[in-house]
């Protein structure tokens, strides 16, 4: 229905998100991210040169979802598709949005490598520290002790090893422009998460180079708990290992 | 017309890509090809086009796959191990419908093997070589100035039909040199791309995807990618003909081993055998129709090949036992001897006195 004139829209479907049917589960984080990109590429009025390029996990239906160009990936090989399309197509804006067992774990070697060569793209990173998509397994950013389809009686340091925190590994490079973690966990975090996810759109549209935001987020279905306890767990347990906060601002 | 210059068959490759309008390359080094990957450092980035020395074989594909999907012509190169390691990329860019071109310039195998040329990648680049039901055009130059063109009509191939076109060298043709002719080529056959991911100005939002859940939706792609596999076993078989019309021997040969048999052919015909050659230049698809018709003739064949046998079985396929089908092949990097190929075809000639079976 259209506005009266003496009313304001306080919130409304961005124009680049496409209204659709949701397959994520409910409590899920990633459709919160999706929203806020959505957002600010209205805020930003690029929907007209943007690429994005969706990982295999949950998001894979990404372009469901988003109303702009989008490109699937080979797990994990995300950032090296990103950055085959920035390299031609260098006044668009490209991101890669990716989970953490595509970009953690099997496309590892390309997240470093295009970080390390500053590549003028945003990513996502969404750390839910779990395989959602395959239904439960350990990723590489699970918690120790935390039980998963691979690892039921919790993660073993002896045999797994720890989490691995991606913005700490990668501000260890000199390239990278932006890195920031946020989390999903409250309405002022997701306040927090838009903030740092602009600042990495700006980074890129000025030319800066290489930004990752990592963002924790729930997988109440994989976490095995309803979506309001997923919330607190996210934020009881996870920034004790994952800290919030600005790892690189500026080169 | 261009000068004439002396360059490597990898040279040669390289400078075709560029010719052909190639606008990024991404490499990884490996031997018997590096000249590749030195050729594009030097000369794509003067020219303020994209040259990216990847992280791996895995990346560069991707890169590729990436500019594909933006609507610009790309390619990698690599031999063996590498090449291994791009198919995952090769069976999404087929899902995808993009155009890519890749070069292999084979190398002994399997394993680390060695940096001696081979033709034992001839499965993996024919069958696919990932998973999923698709195909890559193959196409096989013999000579450094042939690789020039090849390249050339590789990208135009891939545009048109957008699909993988791979080019199948080896490392005796990357790395030998030969005068080549440089013609500045004709631009390049230009094709529209309303599917290119290039910012969804003035259209609808384009997406590339090859998950495609619903079982007919997927069926309904492999429907349309085999469809266009018809279209180029209709229009694109090529071959090259040697001596064949009365030929009691046909050799089946491509590439480096082809350019050997043209040699055995005059060798043999100083001796009095009736010896020709069909040169597949198309791989896939195979120029099973020379070799049937050289069979109806009555003729013999020699398979000639850098591996173990593998062109070999295209053909018994085709000709279900009508004719005598011999092969002669060095495996590890071994390049067969002309003079060892001729004696196979003294062997398979009866009124031969310098037969010895
Ligand atoms: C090469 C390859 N290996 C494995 C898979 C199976 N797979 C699909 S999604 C996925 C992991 C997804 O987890 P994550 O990246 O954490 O994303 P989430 O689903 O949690 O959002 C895996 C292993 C695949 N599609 N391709
Ligand atoms: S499995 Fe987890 S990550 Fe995937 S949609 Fe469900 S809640 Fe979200």
């Amino acid at each position: 229905m259209p506005p009266a004139s003496d009313t304001e829209i306080l919130y409304a479907k961005p124009e680049s998100l496409r209204r659709t049917r949701t397959h994520f589960c409910a409590g899920c984080g990633h459709g919160i991210v999706h929203r806020i990109i959505c957002e600010l590429i209205d805020e930003f009025g690029i929907r007209e040169k943007t690429v994005c390029v969706a990982p295999v996990g949950c998001a894979v239906l990404a372009y469901n979802y988003f109303d702009f160009d989008t490109c699937e990936a080979p797990h994990g090989r995300t950032p090296a598709v990103a950055t085959g399309i920035k390299r031609v197509l260098p006044e668009h804006f490209v991101f890669s949005y990716q989970g953490d067992g595509d970009l953690a774990a099997i496309g590892m070697g390309e997240i470093i490598h295009a970080a390390n060569r500053g590549e003028n793209i945003c990513v996502f990173f969404v750390n839910n520290a779990v395989y959602g998509m395959t239904q439960g397994q350990m990723a590489p950013t699970s918690l120790v002790g935390q039980k998963t389809a691979t690892s039921p009686k919790g993660r073993d340091p002896e045999n797994e090893g720890y989490p691995i925190r991606v913005c700490e590994l990668l501000a260890t490079l000199q390239a990278p422009a932006y890195i920031e973690r946020v989390a999903v966990s409250s309405p002022r975090n997701v306040r927090r998460a838009k903030k740092a996810i602009r600042k990495a759109f700006q980074t890129q549209l000025e030319g800066r180079g290489f930004s990752l935001i990592e963002i924790l987020s729930p997988c109440p279905t994989y976490w095995r708990v309803d979506p309001v306890t997923a919330m607190k767990e996210l934020e009881a347990r996870m920034p004790p290992i994952f800290p919030l906060g600005v790892f690189r601002d500026g080169r | 017309m261009g000068a004439k210059i002396l360059m490597t068959g990898n040279e040669a490759a390289s400078e075709g890509a560029i010719q052909a309008g190639c606008m990024a390359y991404y490499g990884y080094p490996i031997t018997p090809q590096n000249e590749i990957t030195a050729y594009m450092s030097l000369h794509m980035r003067e020219r303020g086009r994209v040259f990216l020395q990847a992280e791996s074989e895995l990346a560069a594909v991707n890169m590729v796959l990436g500019t594909s999907a933006a609507g610009f012509r790309a390619m990698t190169s690599s031999s063996s191990p590498g090449i291994s390691l791009k198919q995952e990329g090769i069976s999404y860019l087929a899902a995808l419908e993009l155009p890519a071109v890749i070069i292999n310039m084979q190398r002994g195998g399997p394993g680390l093997g060695n940096i001696a040329p081979a033709q034992s990648d001839y499965w993996q680049a024919t069958r696919g070589g990932g998973h999923g039901d698709y195909r890559c055009i193959v196409l096989a130059p013999h000579t450094v100035s042939e690789t020039f063109t090849t390249l050339m009509l590789a990208f135009d191939l891939a545009d048109k039909y957008r699909m993988v076109v791979l080019v199948l060298g080896d490392g005796r043709l990357g790395q030998m040199m030969e005068p080549v002719e440089l013609h500045n080529a004709a631009p390049a056959v230009k094709v529209d791309k309303p599917w290119a991911l290039n910012g969804c100005k003035g259209r609808p939002s384009n997406k590339l995807h090859s998950l495609l859940l619903k079982e007919d939706d997927l069926e309904e792609l492999n429907t349309r990618l085999q469809k266009n596999y018809k279209k180029v076993e209709a229009n694109e078989v090529r071959f090259e003909e040697v001596d064949t019309e009365d030929a009691e021997v046909v050799m089946v040969a491509y590439g480096t081993c082809a350019r050997l048999c043209k040699e055995v052919v005059r060798h043999a015909r100083d001796e009095g055998i009736k010896a020709g050659l069909i040169r597949p230049i198309t791989l896939w698809p195979f120029p099973a129709e020379p070799i049937r018709q050289a069979a109806a003739r009555g003729a013999k064949f020699l398979f000639v090949e850098m591996s173990a046998g593998q062109m070999i079985e295209d053909v018994r396929l085709s000709l279900e036992g009508a004719a005598e089908v011999r092969f002669y092949g060095r495996t590890g990097g071994n390049v067969p001897r002309w003079d060892a190929i001729l004696q196979k075809t003294r062997e398979m000639m009866p009124y031969s006195p310098l037969r010895r079976t």
